[in-house]
C-alpha cells in the first residue's frame, strides 16, 4: 500500500489525524466546531450572491412544486379568440398562438424542468460518485480505463451527440434524461476521484484496513462521507447546466412533446411569432435565467465558504 | 516531447476510432433494414436494392465497418438521400460558416475577456474587479441560445440594426460580416465570463511569486510585468479551458445557427435529424467530432510546448 500516486488536490482538505494536544477537551472541540459552523452560516447569510441564489432557488422550487395553485388557468386550456394576446390582466405575461396563457404554462414548465433537475442531477451524483470512489480506490489499470473514458464522454458536444441519438429514438423527456446524465458523470466522478486518491494513503483508512474491512465497507463508511460534500457543490452548480440542455433540446422540438408545457417549448413556439409576440420569448427566458442564475449564486456562495481551494483559485 | 507527442496522437487516434464505430452503429441498432430507413417507406423494391447494393448492405456488418471506414479515410464519407451528392462535398460547403462563426464568436470574447481578467487580477477588490466579478457569473449563467434568440429580438427585430437570418449574400464580405455580428454575440457572450474569471484567478497566483516580485524590484515598467512576465504564465490553463470548451462552443454553435438560419454545420446537423438523412448525420457528426478532438489535441500539445511539467506528467 506504500504506493503514493501524487494528484494536485483541488477535493476536500486532507483528514489530519495526529492526535491533539492533550490540554484540549472534547467539550472544547465542540464548541470550537459549533462556533465554526455559525460564522459560516453568518458569512453565507451576508453575502449577497449567496441570498440571492437562495431566494431565486427557494422560488422556482416553490414554484415548480405548487404549479397547480399559482397557475391562474390550465396550461392547456385553449382560447383562441385570445390568441396571441399581449400581457394583459387577464394574461399577465399573454398568451401563445393557441390562445394558451404563458403564464401558466411557465409555471408547469418549471415542473419538467425540476424534474430532469433532480433525477439527472441526482443520479449522475450517485453514479459518479460510485466510479470515481472505484477508480480512486481500484487497480491502476482500472483507473486508467475509467479516466479515458470519462475524458472521452466529457469532450463529446453535447448537442450533437443528442442530435445523433435522437435522429434515432425520436423526441422524449427519458432521452433527454439519459443525455444529460451520461454527459455529466464523468465531473463527478472526477472530483470523487481525486478525493478519494488524497484519502487512500490516510493513517484512518489504512487502519480500517488493516483491521480487515472489505472494500465496500471502507469505500461506503469512511471514504464516502469525506468524499461527498464537494460534489453537493458541484450538482448545485450542475443544476443550471441540466436545466439549460433540457430547455435547449425542448427547443429544437428534440425533447418534451407537444403539448406538454416546458420553457424550451414556450421558446420555441415564441420564436416562430418572435415578429407578432415578441413577449413570449421574453416571457419564456426570464425563469430560465432566473434559475440558473440562483443556482449557480448558490453553488459559488457554498464553495466559496465551504471548500475555498476548489475552482476559481482564491 | 516527441513521446508525449506520440501517446497524445494516439490517444486522439482511439476516441476518433470510437466515435466512428459508434456513429456506424447508428444505422444497425435501429431495428429495421437500413435501406427502407434510409429512403423512406415509400421507395421502390428495386430502388431498395439498387441502395442496398451501392452501400454494400449485403455484406457482413463487420465487412461494411471496414469499407465504411476505408472510404472514411479516404475523404468518402457516402451519398446524400435526396440529392445524390457525396456528404463530402456538402459538408466542404458548409464548414466555413461555422469556422466563422467560432473564431469570431471566440476572437472576441478572448479580446474582451482576457484583458478584464488582467485587470481585475492586478487591482483586486477595486470597483473594476467587483463588476468583472458579477458580469462574469451573469454571462456564465446565461443558457447562450437564449442570448441568441433575445438579441434577435431586440437587434433584428426591433431595433433592425442587424439582418436577422441567413449568411449574408455569397461574395459581399460587408454583408456577410453584419450577418456574422449577431450569432458571434451569442455564443461568445458567456466565454467573455469564463475567460476574465480564469484569467484572474491564475493571473492572481502568478503575481504573488517570488519571479514577479523580482521582477519589479528591478524597476521594469509595470505594464512589461504584467503582460511580459505574468500573463506569459498566467494564460496556459485559460489555453486548457478554451480547448476543453470547444465542444460547449459547437452546442452553442449548432443553436446560433439554427436560430439566425445560417447554413453552417450545426444546421446541416439539424436539418438532416429532421429529415432522418442518416448519411448526412453520421458524416457531420463525425466532422463536428473530429474538429472538436483536433483543437482538444492542438491546445494539448501547446500546452506541452509552453510548459514542460505537462510533458513528463502523461
Amino acid at each position: 500500500m506504500s504506493e503514493n500516486r501524487s494528484e494536485p488536490v483541488t477535493g476536500i482538505p486532507a483528514v489530519d489525524a495526529s492526535g491533539l494536544p492533550d490540554h484540549v477537551t472534547e467539550t472544547e472541540i465542540r464548541e470550537s466546531a459549533a462556533r465554526e459552523r455559525r460564522e459560516k452560516l453568518r458569512s453565507f447569510l451576508t453575502n449577497w450572491q449567496g441570498l440571492t441564489g437562495l431566494i431565486l432557488v427557494t422560488a422556482f422550487f416553490a414554484s415548480a412544486i405548487f404549479a397547480s395553485w399559482l397557475a391562474p388557468y390550465d396550461p392547456n386550456a385553449l382560447d383562441v379568440p385570445a390568441r396571441l394576446s399581449g400581457p394583459t390582466l387577464d394574461h399577465l405575461a399573454g398568451t401563445d398562438q393557441l390562445g394558451r396563457d404563458t403564464l401558466s404554462r411557465i409555471l408547469y414548465g418549471g415542473r419538467v424542468a425540476l424534474k430532469i433537475a433532480a433525477i439527472g442531477v441526482s443520479v449522475a451524483l450517485t453514479i459518479g460518485l460510485t466510479l470515481g470512489m472505484i477508480a480512486g480506490f481500484g487497480p491502476r489499470w482500472l483507473d486508467s480505463l475509467l479516466l479515458l473514458i470519462f475524458d472521452t464522454v466529457r469532450s463529446f458536444p453535447t448537442i450533437v451527440l443528442a442530435l445523433a441519438t435522437v435522429a434515432l429514438t425520436g423526441p422524449s423527456l427519458t432521452v433527454v434524461l439519459a443525455i444529460v446524465i451520461i454527459t455529466s458523470i464523468p465531473q463527478y466522478a472526477r472530483v470523487a476521484r481525486t478525493a478519494t486518491l488524497t484519502l487512500r494513503n490516510t493513517d484512518f483508512i489504512l487502519a480500517e484496513r488493516s483491521l480487515g474491512a472489505s472494500m465496500t465497507r471502507t469505500l461506503l463508511h469512511h471514504v464516502m462521507p469525506n468524499v461527498v460534500g464537494p460534489l453537493l457543490i458541484l450538482a448545485a452548480m450542475d443544476v443550471p447546466v441540466v436545466v439549460t440542455v433540457e430547455a435547449g433540446l425542448s427547443f429544437l422540438g428534440l425533447g418534451v412533446t407537444p403539448p406538454t408545457a416546458s420553457w424550451g417549448t414556450i421558446l420555441n413556439e415564441g420564436y416562430l411569432v418572435i415578429r407578432d409576440a415578441p413577449w413570449m420569448v421574453i416571457a419564456g427566458g426570464i425563469p430560465l435565467i432566473l434559475t440558473t442564475l440562483g443556482f449557480t449564486f448558490l453553488g459559488e456562495a457554498l464553495r466559496d465558504i465551504f471548500d475555498p481551494r476548489m475552482g476559481k483559485g482564491r | 516531447m516527441l513521446y508525449y507527442l506520440t501517446k497524445r496522437l494516439g490517444l486522439s487516434a482511439v476516441v476518433i476510432g470510437l466515435v466512428v464505430l459508434v456513429l456506424f452503429s447508428l444505422l444497425h441498432f435501429i431495428p429495421g433494414d437500413p435501406a427502407t430507413i434510409a429512403l423512406g417507406p415509400r421507395a421502390t423494391e428495386e430502388a431498395i436494392a439498387r441502395y442496398a447494393e451501392k452501400m454494400h448492405l449485403n455484406e457482413p456488418v463487420w465487412r461494411q465497418f471496414l469499407i465504411y471506414i476505408g472510404n472514411a479515410l479516404t475523404g468518402d464519407l457516402g451519398l446524400d438521400v435526396f440529392s445524390d451528392r457525396p456528404v463530402t462535398a456538402i459538408i466542404m460547403e458548409r464548414i466555413c460558416f461555422t469556422l466563422a462563426l467560432v473564431g469570431a464568436g471566440m476572437g472576441w470574447a478572448m479580446l474582451l475577456g482576457i484583458p478584464l481578467g488582467c485587470l481585475a487580477a492586478v487591482k483586486p477588490n477595486s470597483w473594476l474587479d467587483r463588476v468583472t466579478g458579477v458580469l462574469s457569473v451573469g454571462t456564465i449563467a446565461v443558457p447562450s441560445f437564449l442570448v441568441s434568440i433575445w438579441a434577435l429580438l431586440i437587434f433584428a427585430v426591433q431595433l433592425r440594426w442587424l439582418p436577422a437570418i441567413g449568411a449574408g449574400e455569397p461574395g459581399q464580405i460587408g454583408d456577410q460580416l453584419m450577418h456574422l455580428i449577431l450569432p458571434a454575440f451569442a455564443i461568445g457572450l458567456s466565454w467573455v465570463g469564463y475567460l476574465a474569471r480564469m484569467v484572474r484567478a491564475s493571473m492572481l497566483e502568478v503575481m504573488g511569486e517570488n519571479y514577479i516580485r523580482s521582477a519589479r524590484a528591478f524597476g521594469l515598467q509595470p505594464r512589461r510585468v504584467i503582460f511580459g512576465y505574468a500573463l506569459r504564465v498566467a494564460i496556459l490553463p485559460t489555453i486548457t479551458l478554451i480547448g476543453m470548451g470547444f465542444g460547449g462552443m459547437i452546442s452553442s454553435t449548432v443553436f446560433a445557427e439554427i436560430i439566425f438560419a445560417r447554413p453552417g454545420l450545426g444546421k446541416l446537423i439539424f436539418d438532416a435529424v429532421m429529415a432522418r438523412n442518416f448519411p448526412i448525420v453520421q458524416g457531420a457528426v463525425l466532422v463536428a467530432t473530429g474538429l472538436y478532438i483536433l483543437v482538444v489535441l492542438f491546445s494539448d500539445i501547446l500546452i506541452a510546448w509552453f510548459d514542460p511539467r505537462v510533458r513528463e506528467s502523461l
